[in-house]
């Protein structure tokens, strides 16, 4: 028995010994950026310009720590004291639930870079399979009997919220304004989808991976990172008439650049997103970049002109407007699901 | 204390026409096991092997590089690290609870069970949660401890917290039935031969449960490496410093780095596997007697 | 112990015993539970009191809400059940019968505790999608098992497995086989011997497999979402209600419907462990 004990303990031993030492924080500036998830390839490339241009500026290193998760969620963490340097998330509400539920980001933070804090725009497109089979060309071909759609949850997802507010704004072009037939026409657009994904990279492996349904509204830059993932004979990419300009918004969390010491070198991280080479990174990881005088014209290309409808739009009102009308607890959003509709 | 004689009658070959009668007809056998196996390969092989599918669809080498990788690496560091400190503090926990409750006879024992059995019912993500409420920046305690210098949340001391709640119960739970089962006979005769407290305990009672035991550190081990709704609430996701290996597969998976994703999967399967293995050797090794009506 | 001078009919704590070591292992049992699990879920509940009665039963009235739980407890029942009848025939096969890759299986039925829950969600539906290895089996039977209460009920099967195998099997091989050779000597058949004799004494232990299973199943959450199609009202879960209320950093109603899942589940439990305290007093010790 004694022979087992010691194997036990022997055993807990070598564990503890793999373990190892913890390696602590180094000793150069940190800046944590919290971000939403189809972000990650932007800000790997981009930390790295930023780091060497702030080298050659002052001299100082700076390493950028990545956190990334669904949009809501990194907001949540913000809020209960994840130490973010600077935040650049989906919607602007995750934004103002920091200012409105902890207050470590000033009130007045949109208008404190320009274009409404949003050094990139994005909007939804379809992802379709190759050849378009379905002839899918614009929103109301979505709610055709033979479609099923992908799309993730707007509960869950930012990016989902941006897919329900394009459609509504095409419905209620098509529709001319009327409300009930907009909300039909969402609801309708809603019961041809047979899965809600939690996040919208979910969705994607749902749609491309998994060949469940024809056409799977995501962020633009996503439809293009996903026919690079997936192969590009695999899908094509259908650029609707009308989409939903979204403009993903960046903050420097007040609060814990002043505790940290690192208002300076956080300041000028969001500020380089604005230069050439930030607003270059942008457009070649397919997001619209906000000055796209500077940028490549090769980049832009890729990013056809649309007319898009912004959510400040008085269809939307905005998102302190939006977000509890459409999506909140009981909103028009929780009101399709209700048995008998 | 099981007659290994009985069982040679099990041994295949055996002639058919005679047959233990304490034992099951070979087609009932056969039939149990066809059963079990249909069972278990689309509930458990198919989804194993198809993680290591994924995870050698492109080569060894690309499996390798993905666990080479430095927050691959940091990450697995974290898990083990973090499985160190849990395990031993549910192993120590389990055994004082399951002494008290599987040899004691007291008021309220089917309450605390069910207390203990709590942490199960609960969600992952409230598991998170609570910790959350208990030390954020909207608590009491999170903004005194800060004060401090002490970071729980989104640090280590909160994801150990959260991996310690999830894996309560595991060596409790394995550990009750058991010793129930045993009843306290031995341990009675052992005291009133005149054995102190802690030698009938690590003479008497130890080699009984030392399989069940085993197999509670096994499961709570496995499941503090693979939790992965509790800890991400907590853990703020910081690559290469907060990231535990689950939460590095979902963010690989993510990054539609597949191949890696599933890779960080299989090793943990495999840490399972090979504490498993380390298991049989020590059954092998130091109690096959022991295991009742095993071979 | 103090309480050795016991008289009859007086209410004591616990049943005179010559084995020490009660007040210390409990004490400890007691600091340790209460540090770790009764604090916080208390704090859980203060913060669902926030709502007051009538925002905590608006919560519980909401038909999402009733539907939510509807899903997670039955799924979690089904699962636990199929798991309970399989689970016992597996450990007794691993216990009783050779056969060429026992071991392995031994080792693999705890596999489903080591993989991450979102890395068995992801398996499992990419396996029972429609174009799946085993989804495709079933489409000409046109039976859909992703993104279906079915599929919650797949991924919940995986989880709990381990659950009923591993708490059966040490009871199992501490069985005494001159128990099941008195039967067969006393003329009963096989089946008669299992189903009186080795049934009533795995009993507790299947039970505790059993409502393990289901508490855990109960509160799945990253292996479920993957698999369950996440539609309101049909296939949503209760744990992914909570998360859609902390996204609308209704952090009260998440709690409170935290709560009320805890409720059902301590009760649940509860009466599972009562009867089987009340088993094992009328089968005595195994």
């Amino acid at each position: 028995m004694s022979k087992y004990i010691q194997a036990l303990g022997a055993l807990a031993l070598s564990l503890s010994l793999t373990v190892g030492v913890f390696v602590p924080a180094h000793a150069e500036t940190q800046l944590l950026n919290v971000s939403y998830d189809p972000t990650r390839e932007l800000y790997k490339d981009f930390n790295a310009a930023f780091a060497k241009h702030w080298k050659a500026e002052t001299g100082e290193d700076v390493t950028i720590q990545q956190s990334h998760g669904g949009s809501g969620k990194q907001a949540r963490s913000v809020i209960d004291g994840l130490e973010a340097d600077v935040v650049t998330l989906a919607l602007e509400s995750d934004i103002n639930a920091i200012v409105d539920n902890s207050g470590k980001i000033a009130a007045d933070w949109r208008g404190r870079l320009p274009n409404n804090s949003s050094p990139y725009t994005s909007t939804i497109v379809f992802l379709v399979r190759k050849g378009n089979p379905k002839g899918i060309l614009n929103w109301g071909d979505l709610v055709k009997d033979d479609v099923q759609i992908v799309t993730p949850n707007p509960k869950t997802s930012g990016g989902a919220r941006w897919n329900y507010l394009a459609a509504w704004a095409w419905a209620n072009e098509e529709y001319k304004g009327d409300q009930e037939k907009i909300k039909a026409y969402v609801a309708d657009l809603y019961k041809h989808a047979p899965v809600l994904d939690t996040g919208a990279r979910g969705s994607t492996v749902t749609f491309a991976q998994r060949q469940i349904g024809d056409v799977l509204l995501a962020w633009e830059n996503e439809a293009y990172l996903a026919g690079e993932e997936f192969g590009e004979d695999a899908f094509d990419i259908v650029v609707p008439p009308i989409s939903i300009l979204a403009e993903p918004p960046v903050a420097v969390v007040d609060a814990n650049v002043d505790a940290k010491g690192t208002r300076k070198v956080a300041e000028a991280y969001l500020q380089y997103l604005y230069s050439d080479e930030g607003q270059n990174l942008a457009a070649k990881h397919f997001y619209r970049p906000s000055k796209p005088d500077v940028v490549d014209p090769e980049l832009l290309k890729a990013l056809p002109d649309v007319k898009l409808v912004t959510i400040d739009d008085p269809l939307f009102g905005g998102w302190k407007k939006a977000q509890p009308e459409h999506f909140g607890d009981g909103g028009i959003f929780d009101q399709i699901y209700k048995p008998g509709n | 204390m099981v007659e290994d004689i009985h069982m040679t009658n099990a041994i295949v070959g055996e002639p058919p026409e005679f047959r233990n009668p304490a034992s099951e007809s070979p087609a009932a056998k056969a039939a149990l096991i066809l059963a079990a196996l249909v069972f278990l390969t689309f509930f458990l092989f198919l989804p194993l092997v198809s993680v290591f599918v994924e995870a050698f669809r492109k080569g060894a080498g690309e499996y390798l590089a993905a666990l080479a990788e430095p927050d691959a690496v940091s990450a697995i560091k974290l898990t083990l690290l973090v499985a160190a400190i849990s395990v031993p503090l549910n192993l120590v926990f389990g055994l004082a609870a399951a002494w008290a409750i599987a040899k004691f006879e007291f008021k309220g024992k089917a309450f605390l069970i069910t207390l203990i059995d709590l942490p199960f019912s609960i969600s992952p993500v409230i598991s998170g949660l609570v910790y959350v409420l208990l030390f954020g920046s909207h608590s009491l305690l999170g903004p005194w401890l800060k004060s401090y210098g002490i970071e729980i949340l989104f640090a280590v001391p909160g994801i150990v917290l959260a991996t310690v709640f999830v894996t309560f119960p595991f060596v409790a739970r394995e550990l009750i039935p058991l010793m129930e089962d045993q009843g306290t006979g031995d341990e009675e005769a052992a005291l009133s031969l005149g054995a102190s407290g802690w030698q009938t305990f690590w003479y008497i009672t130890l080699p009984n449960i030392k399989w069940g035991l085993l197999y509670g550190v096994l499961l709570c081990n496995a499941r503090a490496m693979g939790e992965f709704g509790a800890v991400s609430v907590v853990s703020g996701h910081i690559r290469g410093l907060t990231n535990t290996m689950p939460l590095h597969v979902e963010i690989l998976y993510n990054e539609y780095n597949f191949v890696a994703a599933f890779a960080v999967a299989s090793l943990l399967a495999l840490l399972a596997l090979v504490t498993l293995a380390l298991k049989t050797v020590l059954e092998l090794r130091f109690g096959a007697g022991n295991t009742g009506g095993k071979h | 112990m103090a309480d050795t001078t016991a008289v009859s009919g007086q209410w004591r704590l616990k049943q005179p015993s010559i084995i020490p070591g009660f007040g210390m292992t409990l004490g400890f049992s007691l600091a340790y539970l209460s540090l770790i699990i009764l604090i916080p879920i208390a704090g859980l509940i203060w913060r669902s009191a926030s709502l007051g009665w009538s925002g905590f039963f608006s919560v519980l009235a909401d038909t999402r809400t009733q539907d939510a739980l509807f899903i997670s407890f039955g799924t979690a029942f089904v699962a636990a059940l199929i798991n309970a009848i399989f689970g016992v025939i597996v450990a007794w096969i691993l216990v009783r019968y050779e056969f060429p890759g026992r071991r392995l299986i031994d080792a693999m039925v705890d596999l489903p505790f080591a993989l991450p829950t979102a890395v068995a969600g992801i398996a499992l539906a990419t396996l029972y999608a429609p174009k799946g290895w085993i989804g495709s089996l079933f489409m000409p039977f046109d039976l859909r098992i992703a993104f279906t209460p079915l599929g919650i009920i797949v991924a919940l099967v995986f989880i709990g497995l381990p659950f009923v195998v591993r708490t059966v099997q040490p009871v199992m091989e501490e069985i005494d086989r001159e128990v099941e050779e008195a039967a067969a000597t006393l003329g009963a058949n096989r089946f008669q011997t299992i189903t009186r004799v080795l049934l009533p004494g795995l009993m507790p232990a299947i039970l505790t497999g059993f409502a393990l299973a289901f508490a855990r199943g109960v509160g799945e959450y990253g292996s479920v979402i993957f698999i369950a199609g996440n539609i309101p009202y049909v296939s949503e879960i209760a744990p992914l209600l909570i998360v859609i209320r902390l996204e609308e950093f209704n952090y009260a109603g998440a709690t409170a419907i935290a709560t009320i899942m805890l409720l059902i589940s301590f009760t649940m439990l509860l009466v599972i462990n009562l009867i089987q305290a009340w088993s094992r007093r009328r089968y005595g010790h195994g």
